[in-house]
């Protein structure tokens, strides 16, 4: 678009007015108005804001790589599959955090998809319209309690909660069970991998209610009403009409909910129970993620060797998140996209 | 209609009724479950913070374990590096979104500053704090509240710039070729009209960056660490509430977790009526 109109020129070359009086041209101002110069500086201020956001991210990228390269040199790939982390003889390997992250961020999905498919199929379909936005408004504010009341709420009293009413209890029955037994084994506090992926489930499902929300109402009306109009109901118009044609963004949405998840570090931190080894498949064993093991140790972490490795953690942890948040993007914009086509 | 059930469509037509009156069911109880978590927090964080909360609470210092004490200092140095990282963050967020929605919004370069904006907008914050320490930490060697604040004004950025973004395009095309039209230069066009128009929505942007760095902790652990006394010097560590709250929290001593408990509380209701405020503004305006 351009920016400064030829108004003088214009007005040069105005024709004769209706009373036949010949218009006065405006007098030539004396200074340029203050139009090229500042609009350069103004547009190169802009550019360069947005060129900043790209160098912080390519700055992030080469400074992780950096401080971490003495570890990347030492353990190379093998740093990803072994699970040694002994900070006296310098041995370093991820697998526990590694598996602590993709184990707590599972069992959030598992709880938090059905869920927010529950919460945005009411919001869109079921709720009266008067509740709609309260409702709406109740479950973002849950995006919006920072993380450490999350932490110091699951500690203190969830964890008790979880030990008295579902672990005891599960212990108690399947014990002696061979496979269950391991399971549910583990000292009788709540913390440990299950906590963690519950209370990351209860931090995720506003961010992929709100999603799925939003992608359920982008579903053209009519297509819904020639649906009910055919007789459908209300659980067939949703499972037949409006999730084949929101797939890609629904998918978006949960992956969005998995990026929070896998970088959520501060309310895991608090029930996870910081224990970096590896030895039973419980549900209520103590472990340790990625993010849990930079925040508790990082800050007395000796310079060299032990510092390089968690930061070779913490390029692992931006590179995981960075393909989930990629992959969400890439399917969130196809669904905008048919949409597009199709309306 | 006869009496016999047996007639496969009235069979079938039971079954579709059933298998929708549980999919409604399970979809209110879904409802319920996220609400429930909502209430259960609140009411948690405000039953055991509000007996916590004393007016020592806001006037004194952070105390040694088993000895009575307040967050006055934690208050205070978080309170100063929000505000500092919104005024840091702020101008660049906004002439970034400036940028996307009234430059080149279709050039290559916009399409990848969008991109990366929605990486940086979910990056874990964890990874902003070790990006900080290996820049600007490890460099001064010493833990600082500058170093806090940079890590906070990187958080705050890509929130500015997605809803400056996005409240931009909402102006009509008309507002600006009114303003053109009389020969206003572009910058003015966009200062004076543009986002002047969009200026609820743009401190709604602001207001919800502020609410999520209030209550950010981990970048701040290796970056502004903390301390345990009153310090206006922003070159030395810098106690911060969640910080504090962290490590009150995570030890064995009643005080300290009863202060944590006070801290959350305060916090919780600062970026809670932070967020309703933001609301209420969007909702009378655009």
């Amino acid at each position: 678009m351009s920016s400064t109109l030829p108004a003088n020129k214009a007005s040069l070359n105005h024709p004769v007015g209706l009373s036949g009086r010949v218009m006065t041209p405006p007098s030539k101002p004396k200074v340029a108005r203050s139009g090229p110069m500042a609009d350069r500086i103004f547009g190169w201020l802009a550019k360069g804001a947005a060129v900043f956001t790209l160098i912080i991210l390519i700055a992030i990228l080469v400074s992780l790589t950096v401080s971490a390269w003495p570890a990347i040199d030492k353990f190379g790939f093998g740093f990803l599959t072994s699970t040694t982390w002994d900070p006296v003889k310098e041995e370093f390997g991820g697998l526990v955090m590694i598996y602590g992250t993709v184990m707590t961020s599972l069992i959030a999905l598992l709880i938090a998809v059905p869920v927010s498919f529950g919460i945005a199929l009411f919001l869109t379909e079921l709720s009266p319209s008067w509740l709609k936005r309260p409702l709406g408004t109740a479950i973002e504010l849950l995006a919006a309690v920072p993380s450490i009341v999350y932490g110091m709420w699951g500690l203190l009293v969830f964890s008790p909660v979880l030990s008295t009413y579902v672990q005891q209890p599960l212990q108690k029955a399947f014990g002696d069970v061979p496979f269950l037994g391991t399971l549910f084994s583990g000292a009788p506090v709540g913390i440990g991998i299950l906590s963690a992926g519950i209370i990351l489930a209860i931090m995720i499902i506003p961010f992929i209610a709100s999603v799925m929300r939003d992608v359920f109402e982008v579903t053209p009306i009519l297509l819904k009403e020639s649906a009910y109009a055919l007789g459908s109901t209300t659980w067939e118009v949703v499972s037949k009409v409006v999730l084949p044609y929101t797939r890609a963004g629904v998918i978006g949405g949960i992956m969005l909910g998995l990026g929070r998840a896998i970088g959520e570090t501060m309310a895991i931190t608090f029930v996870i129970g910081n224990f970096n080894q590896l030895d039973s498949v419980s549900l209520f064993q103590a472990a340790n993620s990625i993010t849990s093991a930079l925040a508790n140790e990082f800050a007395e972490a000796g310079e060299g060797l032990h510092q390089g490795a968690l930061m070779y953690l913490g390029l692992v942890l931006f590179f995981i998140t960075f393909v989930v948040l990629a992959l969400s993007k890439i399917l969130l914009a196809q669904l905008k996209k048919n949409e597009g086509a199709r309306t | 209609m006869s009496a016999i059930a047996v007639d496969p469509r009235v069979a079938k037509y039971g079954r579709r009724k059933f298998v929708n009156r549980i999919a409604i069911t399970m979809a209110m109880l879904a409802m319920v479950f996220g609400l429930f978590w909502l209430f259960w927090i609140l009411f948690e964080t405000i039953r055991l913070g509000i007996d916590g909360l004393t007016l020592d609470t806001l006037t004194q210092m952070t105390p040694p374990p088993n000895d009575a004490g307040g967050l006055a200092n934690a208050i205070y140095g978080s309170f100063l590096m929000v505000v500092l990282a919104a005024v840091v963050g702020t101008p660049i967020g906004i002439m970034a979104g400036i940028y996307l929605a009234e430059f080149d919004t279709k050039s290559w370069l916009a399409i990848v500053t969008r991109f990366v904006n929605d990486i940086l907008l979910s990056a874990p914050s964890i990874v902003i704090g070790l990006f900080v320490y290996a820049v600007v930490v490890s460099r001064f060697k010493s833990f600082s509240g500058w170093a806090g604040i940079i890590a906070l004004a990187l958080i705050v950025i890509p929130v500015v710039i997605r809803t400056t973004e996005n409240m931009l395009q909402l102006i009509p095309a008309g507002l600006r070729e009114a303003a053109y039209a009389l020969g206003a230069p572009k910058w003015k066009v966009i200062l004076s009209i543009t986002l002047k128009a969009a200026r609820a929505g743009v401190v709604t942007g602001v207001m919800l960056a502020v609410a999520r760095i209030a209550g950010e902790t981990a970048p701040l652990l290796f970056t502004a660490l903390s301390n345990q006394f009153w310090t206006s010097s922003l070159s030395g560590p810098m106690a911060s509430l969640p910080v504090t709250i962290f490590k009150f929290a995570m030890s064995p001593y009643e005080n300290w977790q009863k202060l944590a408990w006070a801290g959350v509380f305060l916090i919780t209701i600062a970026v809670l009526t932070l967020n309703i405020l933001a609301r209420v503004m969007t909702r009378n305006k655009i």
